[in-house]
């Protein structure tokens, strides 16, 4: 446990990941600390959801190791990845809420599967989880499809919360979601971070999160991390795209 | 550190103090629930009740708001409960889960007699609302064949020709191939049967007059229902659930012309196709099946089958393929464009277009034979 501490909470080393001729990922290394909220950018088609994805285990991998919570995911066996599973919750770019399952369901679900709990105490902590998200307990009885895309994104963070997990990741969390809808989404995440001692891993395009939201920033770019530190450090890069994306106009207005 | 939950009580004068200790966290959830029930009695023991959550090495959500359930009902009991010595990690946790109305759950998935005497009723009523929805469709479709017809530039040569391509070319193997096994079939228990009356050459009549007139086309229209209706079901329900269809009809296209037209175009064209070659190959593994197994051979099964049918029969047959694929193409149209927004909604009906499907070509069989009886063909 102590080891856990120091290490990072995800360490990433020399990933490739390949689809057919197009090598995505090349020999990416990325460590994300105990307690932080990574602000994860770069161009549209770099490969931020790959990562995501080829960390959590949805895409395979050509050579690199993925450790998180210091195991190795390859060198693990069934019952040590599912230990690892059981501690991060993952919010997909669409919600991915099962759509025959009422709000209820879907944020009962992981709970169902992992631990025993009564249906009494269950009930409540969808409540609960609910409202930590900013819903009203009357959406618990809702179907997915009679929501809008701001409480989906909501709902499907309450579900990737139900367990208590240590570590977060959030694809794209604000996307479409309205300028305000989405602040108090980087709200809601600085607040659970804060209370529930989450590590978050967000991918994102919104430059308000990055203010507002992330401790950290990783920038992928041509396979690999090119920079990663302080929102002050991306500001002071060279690099020419880092420069048009903190220097841009939308940049310039969010500095205000 | 992990140590187990505990929950001790330890009496301060008038007051008394419950001190948590040990991991209260969700793997813990039933140890922990019992507690906090043994402790809701002690409402009315004491006048003061501090909750000591000083002790405890590890709280989440769960143990958080087990100790919440337990300071209200501590509180709807009369007793003065308060919360103490929380760390700094764990007051926001703690407060958070104080803002959470706790809302009485309610059941509302209980079978009750008139409920389902209720869902019979919808049910029966909901038949007339499907008979409705398909002549609404045809309806439709229809008036986008006029449409079509004054402008014909606007007909989707392009994805008729890829729909044919799917449902006829694509469905011949697998149509040919059974429809040879059943013709197959059909005359080795012909001949079987036969034969105890020594009238083995009669198989040829049978089989030719069944597989023409009924077995080919109705066995055909039966698969097609079963892979390309389901299959237009699936295709519209999903761009329905995506709301694909929506962008369409925002974009000033109309769903019907673009989507249901070419592949009920498509549908039309290739049963008659598929049935002839259903026909033939059912005749051909009859005939197989004679000559091998029957001791007919090709020359004699030729003969009879020209004397034991005409054309009549033939067209009998084929006249119906058109009709059943324009009855499969609009049941499953309609019913991918009612799916509504869940998977297991697009399951129901791709399900229903094919039982719908079969049923409907079923019930047509049966009114053309009434129809061709009626007008001695």
């Amino acid at each position: 446990m102590a080891g856990e501490i120091q290490n990072p909470i995800i360490r990433v080393r020399d990933i490739t990941v390949q689809f057919g001729a197009t090598r995505v990922l090349d020999g990416l290394d990325l460590d994300v600390k105990r307690g932080e909220i990574l602000g994860f950018v770069g161009p549209s088609g770099a490969g931020k959801s790959v990562l995501t994805r080829t960390i959590i285990g949805l895409v395979p991998k050509v050579a690199g190791s993925i450790e998180v919570f210091g195991v190795d995911l390859d060198a693990s066996n069934t019952s040590q990845r599912r230990n690892v599973e059981r501690r991060w919750g993952v919010l997909f770019q669409q919600g991915a809420l099962f759509s025959s399952l009422t709000v209820r369901q879907n944020i009962q679900f992981p709970m169902r599967e992992y631990l025993r709990v009564s249906q009494r105490l269950m009930d409540e902590i969808t409540i609960a989880k609910l409202t930590m998200v900013g819903l009203k307990p009357e959406v618990a009885d809702r179907f997915p499809s009679e929501l809008s895309g701001g409480m989906i994104k909501r709902v499907a963070l309450a579900r990737a919360l139900s367990l208590d997990p240590d570590l977060v990741f959030l694809d794209e969390p604000t996307s479409g979601l309205d300028p305000i809808g989405a602040g108090d989404f980087d709200e809601l995440v600085r607040t659970l971070q804060r209370t529930l001692g989450l590590t978050v891993f967000m991918v994102t395009h919104d430059l308000d999160s990055l203010y507002t939201a992330c401790d950290r920033i990783a920038v992928l770019g041509n396979g690999k991390i090119i920079a990663a530190g302080s929102i002050a450090d991306m500001q002071a890069s060279q690099h020419p795209w880092l420069r048009q994306y903190f220097h841009g106009k939308r940049a310039r207005a969010v500095m205000g | 550190m992990n140590g187990d939950p505990k929950l001790e009580r330890i009496a301060k004068g008038n007051a008394l103090a419950l001190c948590a200790t040990g991991t209260w966290t969700a793997s813990f959830a039933p140890v922990l629930e019992r507690m906090v029930a043994d402790a809701e009695k002690l409402a009315g023991t004491s006048q003061s009740i501090f909750i000591d959550v000083s002790e405890v090495a590890k709280l989440d959500t769960f143990g958080a708001w087990l100790i919440e359930r337990l300071r209200r009902s501590l509180t709807q009991g009369a007793v003065e409960a308060q919360i103490a010595g929380l760390s700094a990690n764990y007051s926001s946790l703690v407060d958070e889960v104080r803002r959470v109305r706790a809302t009485p759950v309610i059941d509302t998935s209980a079978v009750t007699i008139t409920g389902m005497l209720e869902q019979i009723g919808r049910t029966v009523a909901g038949v007339a609302g499907t008979v409705a929805g398909l002549i609404d469709m045809l309806g439709a479709v229809l008036a986008a064949v006029a449409r079509t017809l004054i402008h014909p530039r606007s007909f989707r040569l392009t994805s008729t020709v890829h729909h044919l391509e799917q449902v006829c070319w694509r469905a011949v193997p697998i149509v040919v191939l059974i429809t040879f096994l059943i013709g197959c079939i059909i005359a080795q228990q012909g001949i079987f049967h036969f034969r105890r009356f020594g009238a083995d050459i009669f198989v040829v009549d049978m089989l030719g007059v069944l597989v023409l007139r009924e077995i080919g086309v109705l066995l055909v229209a039966i698969m097609v229902a079963g892979r390309s209706g389901s299959a237009y079901t699936a295709e519209l329900g999903s761009m329905k659930m995506r709301e694909e269809i929506d962008a369409l009809r925002t974009m000033g296209f109309d769903p019907i012309e673009v989507l249901v037209l070419p592949r009920m175009l498509a549908l039309v064209l290739a049963l008659p196709i598929l049935a002839f070659l259903g026909a033939m190959a059912a005749l051909y593994g009859g005939g197989l099946v004679a000559w091998l197994y029957g001791g007919v051979d090709p020359e004699a099964f030729l003969l009879r089958l020209r004397d034991a049918i005409s054309i009549d029969h033939f067209i009998v047959g084929i006249v119906k393929a058109p009709v059943m694929a324009a009855v499969i193409g609009i049941v499953a149209c309609v019913e991918g464009l009612a799916v509504q927004g869940s998977a297991e909604s697009l399951g129901q009906h791709t399900t229903a277009s094919v039982v719908k499907g079969i049923f409907f070509v079923i019930v047509m069989d049966g009114v053309f034979a009434i129809f061709f009886a009626s007008i001695g063909m």
